[in-house]
């Protein structure tokens, strides 16, 4: 048979035939190459008047353009800092890694928090009970309708009519809650907490290797050993019995009120508190939603046929229901969690020093615009790409494997 | 005919309901009685602070001052609701010269009136088909960028070289004047929609700028308060519209490479970023940008950030549109040997963009909240006003109050548009049968 009658479908797809491309503006790929040249040099033409005038500008105003200014002493004061920082001696640069450290230290526990209420929320505006979906709906609509930034002056204000030190709100003589604060004892970190946190990590990697045995055990044999005891020996027992043969070292730091502030503990500034309050009731009222719209995507023919084959009601969560919702679940929140660490960007408006406040404080000083929004933006772009790395990471490891 | 039974005693009922709602099992029971309570409680003690021991009212001084004394005394038991009503006129108007306030007034009506009048379904059909009335909107239309092209081209000649150019100005600025109107009367007639939306935003430009028709110019300096969130929002939201519908066409061209790349860029990269760190460079970046000797006003500034921003995010929402059609509309129109315009135009474009009306109006109560946001580079908005109002001495300490009447404007406005929203999501869902 010649093999020009061979049969398409086995022959594999027909190809169009190659043809060259005429310089003729009836030609469609001419007619693309032409308004993408077209298309290109317009932005390129228009980025390039912009440098240019931006340079022409800095000469003009003699502001020196690049990244020296990060090695030079900043004398910004910062009033939280994960790290040692002095304003005499510490540079730029310093100063802004601080920031870094605090929008992250903000943004990471933000997630977790407003996901735990937001997953509590939605399941409420689920509930049987009427008065519970009413009222878990009217926070929801609420809570979405005011601006951020608005709720965050009103915490933020809310904080500062606290009382002051001396008549603070307390429970115990533990944690105090003042205008300055929430003021709560420290821990105070000895070479035992060191080991244990290693055993802890130990039994962590240990009982994830425990699990994985126990299901390839499972996929062979229809048998599932128990994880749970293992769990709890290597990541519970394993940890407290190191920290206690080590001697079990357990103080506490106390907050000491002495003259018109506290001494020692641990600190929660007002505006640390503020913002996180605020980041975490808003962002929750939209992870509520998802998480309902979640739910509700699982039919309930999925409970029925798997109660069934008779599982039990958490077994039924927790293999037929969940892995499905969190398909439907994980994008949207993905964009959740990344507008949670965009919108800590406002704490510049209540006075915590985040990277976009410290870089503003940065770029008023030294004039150094460009540089400052680049630094606010490079950080951004950083965590918002991590973020979304991880999370489409995951997505592909849960996601729905077609055959 | 079977007689109908009755369901039976106990099902149906206001105590029925309650058992079922409320009252169902233990837990349940538990939960509604704390919830009850809890509510109950919240609901007496806020209206005991609102309403009952409420200071409505404060003595003015003989400068003029408030005498806010009562109000201190009731700090903490009752709210001083004086404050509002001595300030609300700043707050809502900004720094408008007071006898003309009516006209923010007006703009703020015309804002409201715009969107009630947008959730009309008979306002985005096609208007009349007459060829005559295309031809005079696209002669006025012809007509308004023959003039403003000519005047660039004399500003840069002006400035370029110092001469002007021999054209006749008069006719050319009558031309754009008559052809202003003709081209909003035309739009009414061809496309009631965009007619309205252009017109209306055009007559709210008037009212805020003044300098036509005996009104006295104001300058944008003294412009605040709510208009300013108005326009920043919805004027942002329908500039960027088309540049997004462009970005998400170039996002999702295949012979395109560099355009698609460029699309894809842009969207990336201004999702990434927080608005305000957009907003913070047209505050202290764009006058870099520009050529020297030219300044642009900061509200514009803002406005132009705004723009930028949210055609990003209207660009991935008309994405989705485009992705929800079926791959065989777009066959089909290339079959039928329409061009790209053609069917993107007349097949693509119209079934994508019914599709995100509701997620559209989503972003938009996103943007309408977003705007306060430039709080932070003082611009005069809703938020900052009532800010403003705060740092007046007397009522320095009635933050709550204020913030609380801010809050009520922002949740009127979000309220209705997302009761809007979800009822088009609804009727969607059903037109398209689940």
């Amino acid at each position: 048979m010649p093999a020009t009658l061979a049969d398409p479908r086995t022959s594999g797809a027909r190809k169009a035939p190659k043809r060259r491309m005429r310089l003729s503006w009836s030609d469609p790929t001419f007619r693309s190459i032409v308004w993408q040249i077209v298309i290109v040099g317009l932005v390129v033409g228009i980025v390039w008047y912009l440098v240019d005038n931006t340079n022409r500008n800095l000469a003009a105003r003699r502001i020196a353009t690049g990244f020296g200014f990060l090695g030079r002493v900043a004398g910004i004061p910062i009033g939280e800092s994960p790290i040692s920082y002095s304003s005499a001696s510490d540079t730029y640069g310093r100063a802004l890694w601080i920031g870094v450290l605090n929008t992250l230290k903000v943004a990471g526990i933000g997630i977790v928090l407003a996901t735990l209420l937001g997953t509590l929320v939605g399941i409420g505006r689920l509930s049987s009970n009427w008065l519970m979906a009413r009222l878990t709906g009217f926070y929801v609509e609420v809570i979405r309708d005011i601006p951020l930034l608005l709720q965050l002056l009103f915490w933020y204000t809310m904080l500062q009519g606290l009382p002051v030190p001396k008549q603070s709100w307390r429970i115990g003589d533990a944690v105090f809650l003042s205008n300055r604060g929430i003021k709560v004892p420290y821990l105070i970190w000895e070479n035992a907490h060191n080991w244990a946190s290693v055993a802890l990590l130990c039994g962590a990697i240990g009982t994830f290797v425990w699990s994985r045995r126990a299901r390839a055990q499972q996929e062979a044999t229809g048998l599932r050993p128990a994880v749970w005891p293992v769990a709890l020996g290597l990541m519970g027992a394993l940890p407290l019995a190191v920290w206690a043969a080590l001697g079990a070292p357990m103080a506490f730091e106390l907050p000491v009120l002495r003259g018109f502030n506290f001494q020692g503990g641990g600190t929660v500034s007002p505006e640390y508190f503020a913002l996180l309050l605020g980041l975490v009731l808003y962002t929750a009222g939209y992870i509520a939603e998802i998480v309902r719209s979640g739910i509700q995507a699982i039919a309930i023919g999925q409970w029925e046929a798997a109660g069934a084959l008779g599982l039990r009601r958490g077994a039924i969560l927790r293999h037929i229901v969940l892995p499905q919702a969190l398909r439907v679940v994980i994008p949207p929140m993905t964009s959740q969690y990344l507008n949670l660490t965009k919108n800590s960007s406002l704490a510049v408006a209540i006075g915590y020093q985040d990277v976009v406040s410290i870089a503003n404080t940065t770029l008023n000083q030294t004039g150094q615009a460009v540089e400052g929004i680049a630094v606010i933006m490079a950080v951004f772009l950083t965590i918002s790409l991590s973020i979304s790395l991880f999370m489409n990471w995951y997505n592909a490891r849960i996601a729905l494997v077609g055959r | 005919m079977s007689d109908r039974k009755q369901p039976p005693p106990g099902l149906v009922g206001p105590v029925a309901w309650l058992r079922t709602n409320l009252f169902g099992s233990w837990p349940s029971t538990a939960v509604t009685l704390a919830l009850l309570y809890i509510v109950a409680r919240m609901l007496f003690d806020f209206a005991e602070w609102a309403f009952v021991h409420a200071v409505w009212t404060v003595p003015y001084g003989p400068t003029g001052i408030a005498q806010t004394a009562v109000c201190q005394d009731a700090k903490g038991t009752g709210a001083c609701w004086a404050v509002i009503a001595d300030k609300y006129r700043l707050i809502l108007f900004g720094r408008f010269p007071y006898a003309e306030q009516w006209r923010p007034a007006l703009v703020i009506a015309l804002f409201v009136a715009l969107f009630a009048l947008s959730t009309i379904k008979a306002v985005w059909r096609r208007g009349i088909e007459s060829r005559l009335v295309q031809n005079i909107a696209l002669l006025a239309a012809a007509a308004i960028v023959l003039d403003n092209a000519a005047g660039l081209l004399d500003t840069i000649a002006a400035v370029g070289f110092g001469w002007h150019l021999p054209l006749p100005f008069d006719l050319l600025f009558l031309g754009n004047t008559v052809g202003k109107y003709a081209l909003i009367c035309g739009l009414l007639l061809l496309w009631p929609a965009v007619g309205v939306w252009i017109g209306t935003l055009g007559a709210i430009g008037i009212l805020m700028f003044g300098g036509q028709f005996g009104l006295s110019p104001v300058p944008v300096d003294y412009w605040g308060g709510l208009p300013i969130t108005l326009i920043l929002a919805t004027f942002g939201l329908a500039f960027a519209f088309p540049l997004a519908i462009l970005v998400a066409l170039g996002r999702r061209s295949t012979s395109m490479p560099a355009v698609k790349t460029l699309s894809v860029v842009y969207v990336e990269l201004i999702r990434g970023v927080p608005l305000i760190s957009v907003l913070f460079m047209a505050s202290v970046m764009f006058p870099l940008f520009m050529p020297p000797g030219i300044n642009v006003d900061k509200l514009l500034r803002a406005q132009i950030a705004v723009i930028l921003f949210a055609a990003a995010y209207l660009a991935e929402v008309v994405r989705g549109g485009l992705q929800a059609l079926p791959k065989g509309q777009s066959e089909a129109a290339d079959a039928m040997g329409l061009s790209y315009w053609q069917k993107t135009g007349f097949i693509i474009l119209p079934q994508a963009l019914r599709l995100v009306i509701p997620p559209l109006v989503n972003t938009f109560i996103g943007f309408f909240k977003d705007t306060s946001l430039v709080l932070i580079i003082g611009l005069f908005d809703l938020l900052t006003m009532g800010k403003v109002a705060l740092s007046d001495p007397p009522w320095q300490s009635f933050s709550t109050e204020v913030y609380i009447a801010l809050a009520v404007v922002y949740i009127l406005f979000c309220y209705g548009m997302s009761r809007y929203s979800r009822g088009l999501e609804r009727e969607l869902n059903s037109a398209r049968g689940r």
